[in-house]
């Protein structure tokens, strides 16, 4: 019970947060609910199968796009419901053709799908729409944008931990094991995969359609920027990819201390990225959460 | 009827016939030895029926259902398990974990406790019960090929594939496996199991196929197969005049 109740508490003192910061304190509570959103969702496919994606901003972009193109044409909720229906038709089509793929092909395959989408949408808004950049203008508050950034983070957290305990959930960590192992034992791979790899990305796209009234001008070098894929990855190793909570807690302090360096080394802040993912990887492979556990251990082993 | 079929099974690599037109068949509750001199085709062989490589031509039926041309899961659905002549275990998994799966995932699909009986009975067949909540890549060698076996029993297979599992033991730890195949022989399980010990297969197996590169030079009882000339000069190579 106290497993359900400390989140639930949590998720409603956070959702009551915006009365009591600035402005600045919004975009950050913003900001922060984006990434464990994004992180979690990535961990969701990537977590147990070790398939490492750099795919996260090809989804993340076009459901920015799909909110810059369309808020015009339909109202909001259909808008999330096009995001929503166009980031699984991509996944899927990719998904099928990409996930017999392993370790660096997918790697390196996952990377040029962002670019190939962000190099299609300057292509086509260069010759048949004749304007690269486009404007988002929504009567939507900073406030919304947060409440919906909140329940998608939530929901995602939820459906990750509903994944763990099932079916799928376990077929999706044997196959992260041994892929042979998976389909002699009667797991269906391609299926799997997909079902994993569609869920992931719908949510993605989702959280770019969300977030992007906060741009308010779009063009395909902002929101396919391959930091956001990046970010989204090394956070949730940091916090630790096969654990629940763990990607939630990578991508907080990291989203914070980005920022920071951001906002004070605007020229050299990069050097710092570069720095920290090289220290996760080297520190902590597993994430926080598997290193306190191995202290944990060792101390009751000393003791 | 007989229970597997193989029908002109062939498979090519490039220019070779690891598999050349081999045909032969088991009835339900036999237990039959495969044996051959290495790079004879016999795991190859095993990956056919167990779907791991498709078959250049010929036909495969269990029970009357055909197994040739369907996915590796659908295989092992239709009650077909295996060990791996290289032992493959989960590492990243408890060893009940590791049991449970094609316990859930099997042609029984079970799911909450009764996976769980499931997998605990078969850990308990290979005597691995007190480390259920282990994690399995911290046993030992035997332990993990133990891990494996239990891990295919827990498919509750009809048709059980072993590939060398009783090669790398030692002499007490063989007796031990010997013993516990003659438990899965007696419970009615159907077994083709690739061995090169001969004194497990004259224990185990009241009659062997033997092949030799990819095609089948013997089907016949353990002590004819053994004396029969084709298969001795198989694994010793011609008489040479002095």
């Amino acid at each position: 019970m106290t497993k359900l109740i400390i989140p639930l508490v949590a998720l409603v003192a956070l959702a009551f947060a915006p009365n009591f910061v600035s402005a600045y304190g919004l975009g950050l509570l913003i900001g922060a609910a984006t990434y464990v959103t994004l992180a979690s969702a990535w961990a969701l496919f990537s977590g147990h199968t070790h398939y490492v994606s750099l795919a996260t901003v090809a989804f993340y972009g076009t459901g920015a796009y799909c909110m810059a193109v369309l808020n015009e044409a339909l109202p909001y909720w259909a808008v999330l419901l096009c995001a929503g229906g166009i980031g699984a038709t991509m996944a899927a089509l990719v998904g099928l053709s990409t996930l017999r793929l392993q370790g660096v092909y997918f790697v390196i395959f996952s990377f040029g799908l962002a670019e190939l989408v962000r190099q299609l949408i300057t292509w086509y808004e260069v010759n048949v729409t004749g304007t690269l950049g486009r404007y988002i203008f929504l009567d939507i508050t900073a406030r919304d944008i947060y409440w919906q950034m909140l329940a998608l983070g939530a929901a995602t957290i939820a459906l990750t931990a509903w994944i763990h305990r099932s079916r799928l959930g376990m077929a999706l960590r044997v196959i992260g094991d041994d892929e042979a192992v998976a389909a002699h034992s009667g797991i269906n791979l391609a299926r799997v995969k997909l079902i994993a790899f569609v869920l992931s990305a719908v949510i993605l796209t989702l959280a770019g359609a969300i977030t992007s009234p906060r741009y308010v001008y779009v063009e395909p070098a902002i929101v396919f920027n391959p930091t956001v894929s990046f970010l989204t990855v090394i956070m949730a190793l940091l916090g630790g990819a096969n654990r629940l909570w763990g990607p939630a807690l990578g991508a907080v302090p990291l989203f914070l201390v980005f920022e920071w360096l951001s906002a004070n080394f605007p020229d050299s802040y990069p050097i710092f990225m570069g720095l920290l993912f090289i220290g996760v990887v080297f520190l902590l492979p597993d994430g926080i959460l598997a290193g306190i556990e191995k202290l944990r251990a060792r101390r009751k082993v000393q003791s | 009827m007989s229970f597997l079929t193989i029908e002109h099974a062939v498979k090519q690599f490039g220019g070779l016939r690891a598999v050349d037109d081999v045909s032969f068949s088991l009835q339900r509750g036999e237990i039959v030895g495969l044996l051959g001199p290495n790079g004879s085709g016999k795991t190859t062989l095993i990956n056919l029926i167990s779907g791991a490589l498709p078959a250049s031509a010929g036909t495969i039926t269990l029970n009357g259902q055909q197994l040739t041309g369907l996915r590796r899961d659908k295989i092992a659905r239709c009650g077909v398990a295996r060990t791996f002549q290289l032992v493959r275990i989960l590492p990243s998994l408890t060893l009940i974990e590791n049991v449970m799966i094609p316990a859930v995932f099997g042609h029984k699909a079970h799911w909450g406790a009764a996976a769980d009986r499931v997998a605990k009975d078969a850990l308990a067949m290979v005597g691995l019960s007190e480390r259920a909540t282990m994690s399995a890549g911290d046993l030992t060698y035997i332990d993990q090929k133990r891990l494996e076996l239990a891990r295919a029993l827990a498919a509750e297979p009809e048709l059980l594939l072993l590939d060398e599992w009783l090669a790398g033991l030692n002499p007490t730890e063989l007796e031990e496996g010997i013993k516990l195949i003659s438990e899965l022989r007696d419970s009615g399980l159907t077994i083709l199991m690739v061995e090169h010990i001969i004194d497990a297969v004259r224990a185990l197996c009241p009659r062997v196929v033997v092949m030799n590169s990819g095609k089948l030079i013997a089907d016949e009882q353990t002590d004819k197969a053994l004396t029969d000339p084709a298969v001795v000069t198989a694994y010793l190579g011609e008489d040479v005049d002095a």
